[in-house]
């Protein structure tokens, strides 16, 4: 195999003299791997995570925004909505089940959820160890949570209210809330959730504090009157809803406020009734499915944008390498016609010349993949510290090998021409223009 | 018998003078100096004579084989394994060192030559100490003596050199002859060299005189 070794040589020789047609084909390739690894990961982490939700109902507002607050957690809740409003949809005979989920706090960012056990069940994460939440103030952590905050079986700790570590501190409750389970890794939210029972949620609003409307709505509250003070928007609060501090004690039950609810349907007509149902509420109903579609068409542009430019790229590095190849054949005619002296056949220095493109296609190829793989590992940072969430660098999909295949099979094009030239190089002529 | 025998070689360019070549023949341990100015068919009569190049009419034999019943890879591969050339200036693999430049032609007439071999050939240039070297950092006289080892690494019984002493100074124009010539020697081959370095009419006897083509 010495013509694979003298390409190879030849190859690292240009390498130099090349550098340029190189980078640029690295860099197409990087990117291109990078959108694919990507766009693979954030659709299964859609797909997985919507499941069979058919509907989310909470609050008004966004309901791009409902739905990624609710079923992927990574956006603010749209708001609250009332328990017993809400009982209206959620007992409908279209519905099967209605998990109830209620946001208020975090523990070091991480978003403690009020939710029933059906949550973790309907997305089938099973119990690493512990047992799963009963009573109020008991949690049961998903695996990236426990992992990341380093939380142990029976070790208590203090929320934080809202969903930034950060913010309001002064406002953490006094209530411990303690580990009783950890589940098992999934892929699915749960991982990166702390499930608590939704009384806690309301119990930690409930006591110590008189603003229990204002604090049920934690987000809607902390929205329209960042600045006010707590006796004035209490006050507000109290206005709008129409009691006053002397009936809180007993009207607990009828302002249970959660953040939303996810439905699964029972009957296939419920997108039909179920709107109807909502009008005049100030309640939404969001399908997941259309959102997420209209998320991905959104993303999905820009993505083919950024594809596009990456395949222009290519192009050009491809034109890049042909020209070197061309041109440092013009350079090299004597030794190619010396290697025919030597007895080297046309087909010898037709496939040497093939090699060293292949060689250089080869080279910009494993670059790219590699810098597609950094990429990915510094994004996969960044998600970490946004969304706790992260992204493997470490796959390769199946696209990914179209992706060598096609790249290969150009650096070959572009190196035919000049192994042709270099096939029907006529020696005696060469030799003698020296 | 005779290591190459030619016979009423010519050569016509599409658009150029008519080349006619004397014939002769050359022995074993025999040297012939090929002379003549530019634009008397030198180097073309040596590209004739290594089959780089078809006659317009006339034959080249070597060791018995008419060059022009070869084709393609076969006068590839017959003038890899018989004829080794020098030639005026070396040119070289640039991104290989001298040893494995001195390899390509056992590897491309597909002969068998041990690395031992090779060091040997190295070490009777005088150039061992450089096998490792790429090409490009030698001197040209360096350069010149890889480029004989290279010719002669295969043993091929029929040694062309063209102009190989011209780019030289005295001193290492001789050198380089009696290089040339102790291999022709070893091999028991016959030595053609091609020139207009009238320095080396007086040191070989047999010579050939080419005329300019007339019009």
């Amino acid at each position: 195999m010495k013509l694979f070794f003298i390409a190879w040589k030849n190859c690292w020789q240009k390498a130099g003299a090349t550098t340029l047609s190189l980078l640029l084909l690295s860099f197409g390739v990087g990117i291109i791997s990078m959108m694919l690894l990507l766009e693979n990961q954030l659709s299964e982490k859609f797909d997985k995570n919507i499941k069979d939700i058919d509907f989310v109902l909470g609050a008004k507002g966004s309901p791009l925004q409902l739905i990624l607050a609710n079923v992927y957690h990574i956006d603010a809740p749209t708001g609250n909505i009332k328990v017993s409003e809400a009982q209206r949809i959620i007992k409908n005979p279209t519905i099967k089940e209605a998990i109830p989920l209620a946001y208020g706090d975090n523990y070091e960012g991480w978003r403690v959820v009020g939710t029933t056990p059906r949550y973790a069940e309907f997305y089938g994460v099973k119990l690493k160890e512990g047992k799963v939440f009963e009573t109020p103030f008991d949690v049961t952590v998903g695996s990236y949570a426990a992992k990341e905050l380093g939380l142990k079986l029976g070790q208590t700790f203090k929320s934080n209210h809202g969903l930034d570590k950060e913010g309001e501190v002064e406002e953490g409750h006094d209530q411990l809330f303690t580990v009783v389970g950890i589940y098992e890794a999934s892929g699915t939210v749960i991982d990166r959730l702390i499930l608590t029972p939704v009384e806690s949620v309301w119990e930690v609003h409930d006591h110590g504090d008189h603003e229990e409307s204002a604090h049920a709505g934690i987000i809607s509250a902390e929205e329209h009157d960042a600045e006010a003070t707590h006796a004035e928007h209490t006050d507000e609060h109290a206005a709008e809803e129409g009691h006053d501090h002397a009936e809180d004690e007993h009207a607990h039950e009828e302002d249970r406020e959660v953040t939303a609810y996810l439905l699964i349907k029972r009957l296939p007509m419920a997108p039909m009734i179920l709107p109807q149902l909502v009008k005049n509420t100030n309640m939404q109903l969001a399908l997941p499915a259309i959102e997420i579609n209209r998320l991905n068409e959104n993303f999905g542009i820009g993505m083919s944008v950024v594809k596009a430019v990456a395949i222009l790229i290519m192009i050009i590095s491809f034109l890049s390498v042909f020209i070197s190849l061309y041109n440092a054949l013009r350079e090299r005619q004597y030794e190619l016609a010396i290697l025919r002296t030597l007895g080297g056949r046309r087909i010898q220095l037709f496939i040497l010349i093939l090699l060293e493109g292949f060689f250089m296609v080869a080279l910009g190829l494993i670059i790219g993949l590699v810098l597609s793989r950094v990429g990915i590992t510094l994004l996969s940072d960044m998600a970490k510290d946004s969304f706790h969430d992260e992204f493997n660098a470490m796959i390769f999909l199946p696209q990914e090998y179209y992706l060598v295949g096609i790249t290969l099979g150009l650096g070959v094009v572009a190196s035919l021409l000049p192994a042709l030239r270099a096939f029907f190089m006529d020696i005696s002529k060469t030799l003698s223009n020296d | 018998m005779a290591i190459i025998q030619t016979s009423n070689l010519t050569y016509t360019f599409s658009k150029g003078p008519n080349l006619i070549f004397p014939s002769f023949q050359a022995e074993e341990n025999s040297e012939l100096l090929i002379l003549g100015n530019s634009g008397t068919g030198k180097t073309t009569l040596l590209h004739l004579l290594a089959g780089l190049r078809k006659p317009t009419s006339g034959e080249v034999e070597v060791n018995g084989v008419k060059l022009n019943s070869l084709n393609g890879a076969s006068l590839d591969r017959f003038r890899g394994k018989n004829i080794g050339v020098v030639f005026q200036t070396s040119h070289f693999v640039q991104s290989l060192s001298v040893m494995d430049n001195i390899l390509l032609a056992p590897y491309f007439s597909n002969n068998k030559v041990s690395k031992s071999d090779a060091e040997k050939m190295l070490d009777r240039l005088n150039i061992l100490s450089k096998k490792n070297k790429k090409t490009s950092t030698l001197s040209v006289g360096e350069q010149q003596r890889v480029a004989i080892a290279r010719a002669l690494l295969n043993n091929p019984s029929l040694i062309l050199a063209d102009e190989p002493t011209s780019a030289l100074d005295d001193e290492n124009a001789r050198e380089v002859l009696n290089l040339l010539r102790e291999q022709t020697h070893a091999l028991k081959a016959a030595l053609l060299i091609v020139t207009h370095d009238n320095r080396l009419k007086d040191e070989v006897k047999q010579h050939i005189e080419l005329t300019a083509p007339k019009l």
